[in-house]
C-alpha cells in the first residue's frame, strides 16, 4: 500500500515534468500536418513524394546538395528505372581521373548521389555568406522534422524582412528569425506532372514529404518489420507467461 | 521442490569432456541447479536483462564496426552508408543506439532494486562494488560511443566532457591535451575514442563475470532480506530461466517500440548535423542517462574557499561533485549502518529511498534544462540532498531507526493476519 503510494508520487513527478527536450529557442510554434508516414502503419505517399521531388529538382537543387541520397533509390517512390535514369541525367557530376589523368564532367547515372551545385562548401559560402546545408538528413536534423520544414517554407514575412541587411530574410519559424535563405515558394512555381495546383502550401507539404523520405528511406521497411517483431514478442511473452504460471503453481501455493 | 539437487554424473561425450575440462558440471551447477530464493519478485529480472542487453550491444556493435569508418572525414558518411546501403544496417544501428539507453534504464532499475532491498550489505559488499565498477565502465563506453557518429552533439559533448579534466589543478590542461590527442577535439580524439569504445565492453563483460561469481557465492538477496535456508530456495532452471525469458520478451516489446517506431526520440536532432568546430549548438545536452550527473556538475556555481582565498573554484567543485556522486556508491555498504536489509522493515529508510529516487528524477529533469532561472537552485538543492542521503542520513538511520520485526523465514509471517491476505512476502508470479 505505502509502496504504491510512494511509487505514485515519483510517477507523478515524472509525468508532471514536460518533455525533457529543451525548448527550441525563439521560433514560433510549428504548423503541423497529418503526414501519411506518421503512426505505426505509416508509409510514404508516393504521389506526394514525387511532386516533392519535382519541387526539389526545380527549386531546391539549385542551391542545395543531397550527397547521401543515390538516384537509384528513387525507385522506392514508384519511379521506373528509365525514369530514374532520366531524372539523374539532368544533373552533372564530376568523375575521373580518366585515362588522360584528368577529371571530367558527365551526366549523373542512377548509381550517383545527388551532386552539390558547388565545387565545395567554401565556394558556396563565398556566394551566400554561408553554405546552404546538405539536404540528405535535414528532416532528421531539425527538431520538428517534416513539420519544421513545412513551416519554414511558409514562415517568411516580407514586411518584417524589409529592415534587414541584404541577404537576410525574416522567418517566423527559424530559430532567431533571421535566415539567409530567401523565400522560395510562389504560386504555380512548378507545373505538377499530375496536374495538382501548385500552391505554396501544396509545394511546401510535398517537398517536406520528399525530404523526409530522403532522410529516412527505410521507414516503411522499419515499420513493417516492427509490427512483425511486436506480434512475435507479444506471442512469446504470452506463451512464457502461461508456462511460468504453470511452473510456479506448485511453488506458490 | 528444494534446490538441493546434486550435480549429475555426465556420461558419453559430455562425460569425456567434463572429466578433462569441467565446464559442463560447472555450467550445470551455476546455471541449472544454482539455488535461488523462491520469493524473488519481478525486480530481480533486471540483472539477467542487463546481461542480455550487454550482449546485444556487443553483437550489434561488432557488426556496425564492419561498416563504420573511424575517421573525422568519413565517420558521418559511413553512418549514412550503414543507414542506406547496408542490408538491415538501419536496424543494427537503431538497435545499438537505443540499446545503450535500454542498457542504462535496466541497470538503473537493477541498482535501485539493490538500494531498496539492501542487496549491498554483508556479505555482498564486493558484489555491489563490482556493480559500481560496471556502471563506471558503462558510462565511459556510452560517452565514447556517442562521439563516434561525429555529429554536432558528438563533437561538442566530447569537447565539454573532456574539458572537465582541465579543472584538475596543475596537470589539468596537459591532461586534456593528452586525452584529446591535440589541443581540441579532432581526428585523433575520434580514433582513440573508437579504440576505447571497442575495448571497454569486453572489460565490462569480464567484470560482469566476476559480479556473477560473487553473486553465486552467497546467492541472491530476496525481498524479505533475510538469509534463506535451502528449503526456501529452488533451482534456477527452470523456474527463473522461464521467468527471465518472459521478462525478456516484455522488455523487448518496450525496446521494439523505440527501435521500430520512434528510433530517434531518445537522441538529439543536432547529431544529424555533421560535426562543425566553428558552430556551437544552442544547447549542449548529454544523453538522458547522464542528465542527473550533468545537473550535479552544473549545480556548483560558486567558489569554495576560506578568508577570501579560493581553495576549490566552481568548475573543480562541480567536477568533484559529479564524480563524487558515483564514487560515493563504493562506500555505501559501510555508510548504511543498519543490519536490516529490506526497506520493507525499515519505516524511515523506506521513505528515504523514495525521496532519493524522486531526487534523482528531479536532477535528471534539471540536467535537461538550460542553467538559468530557478534551475541552478533546484540542481543545488537536489545535489545537496543526494549527498545528504548517503553521507548523513544513512549512517544515522542505522543508529536511530527502529526497524519493524523481521520474519525468521519467508514462510512465517511475523504477526498473524486478520484478513485472508497472502503472506507478507509475496513469492514471485
Amino acid at each position: 500500500m505505502r509502496t504504491t503510494f510512494a511509487a505514485a508520487l515519483v510517477g507523478a513527478a515524472l509525468f508532471a515534468t514536460p518533455s525533457a527536450a529543451p525548448a527550441a529557442e525563439a521560433g514560433a510554434e510549428l504548423m503541423t500536418r497529418d503526414w501519411s508516414f506518421e503512426g505505426i502503419f505509416g508509409s510514404y505517399d508516393d504521389a506526394a513524394a514525387q511532386r516533392g521531388l519535382q519541387v526539389y529538382d526545380q527549386v531546391c537543387a539549385g542551391c542545395h546538395g543531397m550527397k547521401y541520397v543515390a538516384f537509384r533509390t528513387l525507385t522506392d517512390l514508384g519511379y521506373s528505372e528509365e525514369e530514374v535514369e532520366q531524372i539523374a541525367s539532368n544533373y552533372t557530376v564530376t568523375d575521373g581521373p580518366n585515362d588522360m589523368g584528368e577529371m571530367f564532367e558527365r551526366p549523373a547515372e542512377p548509381n550517383d548521389t545527388w551532386p552539390s551545385p558547388y565545387r565545395n562548401d567554401a565556394e558556396a559560402a563565398s556566394i551566400f555568406g554561408k553554405a546552404p546545408p546538405d539536404m540528405s538528413v535535414i528532416a532528421k536534423a531539425r527538431v520538428g522534422g517534416a513539420d519544421y520544414l513545412y513551416s519554414l517554407m511558409l514562415g517568411y514575412d516580407d514586411e518584417k524582412g524589409m529592415d534587414l541587411s541584404p541577404g537576410n530574410y525574416w522567418n517566423k519559424f527559424y530559430p532567431g528569425n533571421i535566415i539567409a535563405m530567401p523565400p522560395q515558394l510562389y504560386p504555380d512555381l512548378v507545373q505538377y506532372a499530375d496536374g495538382t495546383e501548385a500552391t505554396p502550401e501544396q509545394m511546401a507539404a510535398d517537398v517536406s514529404h520528399f525530404l523526409m523520405w530522403a532522410a529516412e528511406p527505410k521507414l516503411e521497411q522499419r515499420k513493417r518489420l516492427g509490427i512483425g517483431f511486436m506480434l512475435f514478442c507479444t506471442a512469446m511473452a504470452l506463451i512464457f507467461y502461461a508456462m511460468n504460471r504453470r511452473l510456479w503453481a506448485d511453488i506458490k501455493k | 521442490m528444494s534446490a538441493d539437487t546434486p550435480t549429475p554424473k555426465f556420461t558419453g561425450v559430455l562425460g569425456w569432456i567434463d572429466y578433462r575440462l569441467p565446464v559442463i558440471s560447472w555450467g550445470y551447477k551455476e546455471l541449472v541447479a544454482y539455488p535461488t530464493p523462491k520469493n524473488l519478485n519481478y525486480f530481480w529480472n533486471f540483472g539477467s536483462l542487463a546481461g542480455i542487453f550487454l550482449v546485444l550491444q556487443i553483437v550489434t556493435g561488432i557488426v556496425l564496426v564492419m561498416h563504420y569508418t573511424p575517421h573525422a572525414d568519413m565517420a558521418f558518411s559511413s553512418i549514412e552508408h550503414i543507414m542506406r546501403n547496408v542490408n538491415y544496417g538501419w536496424l543494427i544501428r537503431y538497435a545499438h543506439a537505443n540499446g545503450a539507453s535500454f542498457f542504462f534504464i535496466v541497470v538503473y532499475i537493477h541498482i535501485f532494486r539493490g538500494l531498496y532491498y539492501g542487496s549491498y550489505k554483508e556479505p555482498r559488499e564486493l558484489l555491489w562494488i563490482l556493480g559500481v565498477i560496471i556502471l563506471i565502465l558503462m558510462m565511459a563506453t556510452a560517452f565514447t560511443g556517442y562521439v563516434l557518429p561525429w555529429g554536432q552533439m558528438s563533437f561538442w559533448a566530447a569537447t565539454v566532457i573532456v574539458n572537465l579534466f582541465s579543472a584538475i589543478p596543475l596537470v589539468g590542461d596537459s591532461l586534456v591535451t593528452w586525452l584529446l590527442g591535440g589541443f581540441s577535439v579532432g581526428n585523433p580524439t575520434l580514433q582513440r575514442f573508437f579504440s576505447l569504445h571497442y575495448l571497454m565492453p569486453f572489460a565490462i563483460f569480464a567484470v560482469v563475470f566476476l559480479h556473477i561469481l560473487a553473486l553465486h557465492e552467497h546467492g541472491s538477496n530476496n525481498p524479505v532480506g533475510i538469509d534463506l535456508t535451502k528449503k526456501d530456495k529452488i533451482p534456477f532452471h527452470p523456474y527463473y530461466t522461464v521467468k527471465d525469458v518472459f521478462g525478456l520478451f516484455v522488455a523487448l516489446l518496450f525496446f521494439g517500440a523505440f527501435v521500430f517506431f520512434a528510433p530517434n526520440v531518445l537522441g538529439h536532432a543536432d547529431n544529424y548535423i555533421p560535426a562543425d568546430p566553428l558552430v556551437t549548438p544552442a544547447h549542449i545536452v548529454p544523453e538522458w542517462y547522464f542528465l542527473p550527473f550533468y545537473a550535479i556538475l552544473r549545480s556548483i556555481t560558486f567558489d569554495i574557499g576560506i578568508f577570501g582565498f579560493t581553495l576549490i573554484d566552481a568548475k573543480l567543485g562541480g567536477v568533484i561533485a559529479m564524480f563524487g556522486a558515483v564514487l560515493v556508491l563504493f562506500f555505501l555498504p559501510w555508510l548504511d549502518t543498519s543490519k536490516v536489509r529490506s526497506a520493507t522493515y525499515r519505516p524511515i529508510y523506506f521513505w528515504a529511498f523514495w525521496i532519493l529516487l524522486a531526487d534523482v528524477v528531479i536532477l535528471t529533469y534539471t540536467g535537461a534544462m538550460p542553467a538559468e532561472g530557478i534551475w541552478p537552485t533546484v540542481a543545488l538543492i537536489g545535489t545537496i540532498y543526494y549527498f545528504f542521503h548517503f553521507l548523513v542520513l544513512l549512517p544515522l538511520l542505522g543508529r536511530f531507526e527502529k526497524p519493524k520485526p523481521v520474519p525468521e523465514s519467508i514462510n512465517k509471517p511475523v504477526l498473524p493476519r486478520a484478513a485472508p491476505a497472502g503472506p507478507q512476502a509475496q513469492p514471485a508470479e
